[in-house]
């Protein structure tokens, strides 16, 4: 048998006398290179051009409402399309309350929920948890205002607001002495404010939730291990070691679960009721910004609505965005790089 | 037959940092020359440069004249064509995870155009044979995928996939400091074999390989060329005293 | 800060006070996890119990029928989802994938950032914001509510989130694999689509379900563009139904037989996005161990 070395050479040699210049035609693709990263570059560009495109549809579209009301469109409260008075305040009120409410409700929870997971739970629970939470997430809004329309709207009529007027409706003597409703006054529709509130609550929790959870786990092992080695206990552990780390983290998730409130649609317009009315009870009906786009853009008649509305929507756009960025800020100071994740 | 790599007054910078200095040496024809020095020296980079890989970190960049027999590498040629004559073999194996042996080995032909199945497979096959990988492969090199080789074996299947495309030279950035001592052993028997149609330059940080491999032997130190002969005299007799104190061990 | 904790820890063995804090704490932690899981039972339960009655083979193939007649189905409105969805991803699947390889392959520094950062600032744009545009862009200048006009809305929608999703994804892709290629002589482009994409495939698609997951519950979008309609259109140019639509104005209608053809409708929407999530995580833990060593 030829030794290995005498089967190289041959092996070679054979080689060498084919191929020679196998690739000899293969060329410098400098032109294909460019070509490539140009259209990239075109593609990342369009992400740029969308939000010109934005920006550019709802300012153009709303400038007829503009400058026939100015910027006391913000700021009155009459809602008549009929007579083409068209005042904004109601749905800004609408859209502020509806989502500090859903924060206060749904930010304690969600935290706790955070610092169960992250810190109390069995590890093989955390998984599950975490994937029940992500879940919620997926619910789409329209689902959400489906089981809101038929179970929490009677839950809320036949049981919760009589039982908050009940017991809660003393707080009217205080509110009339300033010249406006009690919160829970007036006849409990079970549709309304507290509805919406509870429904965003709902649907902002996962937010808050896995935000404040990633914040938590970036913060390291050894501030944990320092503040326990000095004797404290789980909770207290929790409370300096851990959450005053992630402070800033938290709140960001906050404010991004604020974002997400604030241009919530389908689930809010199909329980608050729909009144553009500005009331102080949370059993009252009410309309948000995102609300009433959806529910009159199409029956909007006459160029003049439909850019009053489309004008809310700018209002709405440059709100949610200046919101999300503040919250972006906040998380990225903590976990030091944007997470790559839809709010949604 | 390989070609030779003469190396003029080649410098080369990450940013502002200057890694090599004006570096001029040759690497003879169907030999093979060993890179050696401690950690840090500008081994890497120098290999790096003669193909051309330097360039791809962001901010790099390397100044002076290499020629591979008349071609030169810098000035004109791009970057690509140069790959495809002077090939490289890195010192964690990497084949392609998503790919099967045969397809990792066809790779380099494949992706630059070269399409006839059937030249193909007679080029794979040679390749494996000339890493001496054929043997433990043949059955399976279409349906096991590269990574599921041992640390040993996916060098090979580096090698023989650098090979495939036939350079003339074939550059080596310590292709055994991940491996254990009998694949180190099986490769270095390889590179014993394949310098005699190839021309080899091997980066390693142990001496005692450079002395089994290589004919020629540069020591390099702090970016600059020391000392370059041959490896001979080098380990028996060098000229420079720093040559002299890292290879009886005085540092590094 | 160490001192005030020694003062507090230290001077103060772990009182009973102490450790019935901590109790409580972790009561209420519990406490909000049950109340936080308690919608999400009630909420599919209901979907189950309301609706489940309601699927059957008529409602999966039969369009609607006029109000107070009992029967008919939702196959138009889940037809026309999937053709919106289709239209949608045929601009928002390619130009976000080709934004996420700039983003991983040339885009490490600040303009990268920038459009990082856009993509980010994208995805917290209200959905409803989009049909509005979408409605300017589309329905304004074809002078009528279309599946195309819907499929730019859901388009715009997408793009921000694959870019980021393929971004992350190519990320993770070792540069030892890049640098294999360019030692061969492969140019970059070539690397980047054969050797980098190749391996970062299976998360890729994930992203790409994920989008699609995400996309396909929207309904605020659609209202002003693609409009909805109570007959089978194939035509892109027309109104067409669409499932979240059709649920809401269902949900929303006075009718009876239409809140339980709503909550059927929801069901199958929740199976569907339940099941592209569930599947993106399972390939997600395997696809990538696969791909990236």
């Amino acid at each position: 048998m030829p030794g290995p070395q005498s089967v190289i050479n041959k092996e070679v040699a054979v080689s060498r006398k084919a191929d020679a210049g196998l690739l000899a035609n293969a060329g410098n693709s400098q032109f294909a290179d460019r070509v490539f990263s140009l259209a990239m570059l075109c593609c990342a560009l369009c992400v740029l051009a969308l939000v010109g495109l934005i920006i550019y549809e709802l300012a153009s579209k709303s400038s007829l409402s503009w400058r026939a009301s100015g910027i006391k469109f913000f700021f009155q409260s009459d809602w008549d399309p009929v007579n083409e008075h068209f005042g904004a305040l109601p749905f800004i009120f609408g859209t502020i309350v509806s989502s500090i409410l859903a924060l206060v409700l749904a930010v304690p929870l969600a935290v706790g929920v955070a610092v169960f997971i992250t810190e109390m739970c069995p590890r093989w629970l955390r998984g599950a948890l975490a994937f029940t939470t992500e879940l919620l997430a997926a619910i789409p809004s329209v689902i959400y205002g489906l089981w809101a329309i038929f179970v929490l709207v009677p839950l809320l009529r036949e049981y919760v607001e009589p039982w908050l007027a009940h017991y809660f409706g003393w707080t009217a003597d205080f509110t009339h002495k300033l010249g406006f409703q009690g919160p829970f006054e007036g006849p409990p529709y079970g549709i309304g404010m507290l509805a919406a509130a509870i429904i965003l609550a709902i649907m902002v929790v996962p937010i808050v939730s896995s935000i404040t959870r990633e914040v938590m786990t970036a913060v390291s092992q050894q501030q944990r291990e320092a503040v326990l080695a000095l004797g404290a206990t789980r909770w207290e552990m929790i409370r300096t070691g851990v959450l005053r780390n992630a402070r800033a983290g938290i709140f960001g998730g906050i404010i991004l679960g604020l974002g997400r409130a604030l241009g919530e649609t389908m689930a809010v317009t199909m329980v608050i009721g729909n009144r553009p009315e500005i009331a102080a009870s949370l059993f009252a009906p009410g309309y948000t910004m995102a609300s009433v786009i959806a529910n009159e853009f199409n029956e909007a008649p006459g160029d003049a609505y439909r850019s009053a509305l489309i004008e809310i929507g700018l209002a709405l756009f440059i709100v949610t965005i200046i919101v999300n960025i503040l919250a972006q800020f906040l998380v990225w100071t903590v976990t030091r790089g944007t997470p790559a994740r839809a709010n949604g | 037959m390989g070609e030779g790599i003469k190396v003029e007054k080649l410098n080369a910078w990450f940013g502002k940092t200057q890694a090599l200095y004006d570096i001029t040496m040759e690497a003879s024809a169907n030999h093979a020359t060993a890179i050696i020095g401690p950690s840090g020296c500008g081994k890497s980079t120098f290999v790096r440069c003669l193909n051309r890989m330097h360039e791809t970190v962001p901010d790099a960049r390397a100044t002076g004249t290499v020629r591979i027999g008349d071609l030169s590498v810098y000035n004109g040629t791009a970057a690509v064509q140069i790959r495809r004559r002077i090939g490289m073999v890195f010192q964690k194996p990497n084949p392609f995870p998503t790919m099967s042996i045969y397809d990792n080995v066809a790779a380099g032909l494949k992706l630059n155009g070269f399409n006839d199945r059937k030249r193909l497979a007679e080029i794979v096959e040679r390749s494996l044979k000339l890493s001496a990988l054929w043997d433990e492969v043949k059955d399976q090199m279409h349906k096991k995928s590269g990574a599921s080789l041992s640390g040993g074996q996916q060098q090979r299947l580096c090698i023989a996939r650098a090979l495939a495309v036939e350079p003339e030279v074939l550059l080596m950035d310590e292709p055994c400091s991940a491996l254990d001592p009998i694949s180190t052993g099986k490769i270095e028997e390889l590179i014993f074999q394949l310098k005699e149609r190839f021309t080899i330059v091997i980066v390693t940080h142990n001496m005692q390989q450079a002395s089994r491999v290589a004919e020629f032997t540069g020591f390099f130190l702090l970016g600059k060329l020391i000392e370059f002969d041959k490896t001979e005299k080098i380990f028996t007799n060098p000229s420079d005293k720093r040559t002299e104190d890292y290879i009886t061990g005085r540092f590094g | 800060m160490a001192d005030t904790l020694t003062s507090t820890f230290v001077s103060a063995p772990v009182s009973l006070w102490r450790r019935g804090i901590n109790s409580l704490v972790t009561c209420a932690a519990a406490g909000s996890v049950i109340l936080v899981l308690l919608p999400l039972v009630a909420v599919f339960g209901y979907l189950v119990y309301k609706g489940i009655g309601s699927i059957n083979f008529a409602f999966l193939t039969q369009i609607p029928k006029p109000p107070g007649e009992a029967g008919g189905g939702m196959a138009n409105a889940i037809a026309g989802s999937a053709l919106i969805l289709f239209l949608g991803s045929l601009a928002g699947v390619p130009i976000g994938i080709g934004a996420g390889i700039y983003l991983a392959e040339y885009g490490r520094n600040r303009f990268g950032n920038v459009i990082r950062f856009t993509a980010d600032v994208l995805n917290g744009v209200p959905s409803i914001i989009v049909g509005v545009v979408a409605y300017g862009l589309v329905v304004l200048a074809q002078g009528n509510f279309s599946a195309v006009a819907g499929g730019v809305a859901l388009a715009i929608m997408m793009i921000p989130t694959i870019a980021r999703t393929t971004e992350e994804m190519l990320v993770l892709v070792p540069n030892a694999v890049r640098e294999a290629a360019y030692g061969l002589g492969v140019s970059r482009w070539r690397t980047t689509l054969s050797i980098t994409l190749r391996t970062a495939t299976s998360g890729v698609i994930t992203g790409v379900m994920l989008a699609f997951a995400r996309v396909a519950g929207e309904t605020a979008p659609l209202l002003f563009t693609t409009l909805g309609n109570t007959y089978w259109n194939w035509k892109i140019n027309q109104p067409t139904a669409a499932l979240p639509l059709q649920i809401f104005t269902y949900a929303i209608s006075p009718y009876d037989e239409w809140h339980k053809q709503a909550w059927a409708g929801a069901l199958i929407l929740i199976i569907l996005i339940v099941a592209s999530v569930s599947a993106v995580r399972l390939v997600a833990s395997r696809g990538m161990l696969k791909g990236a060593n």
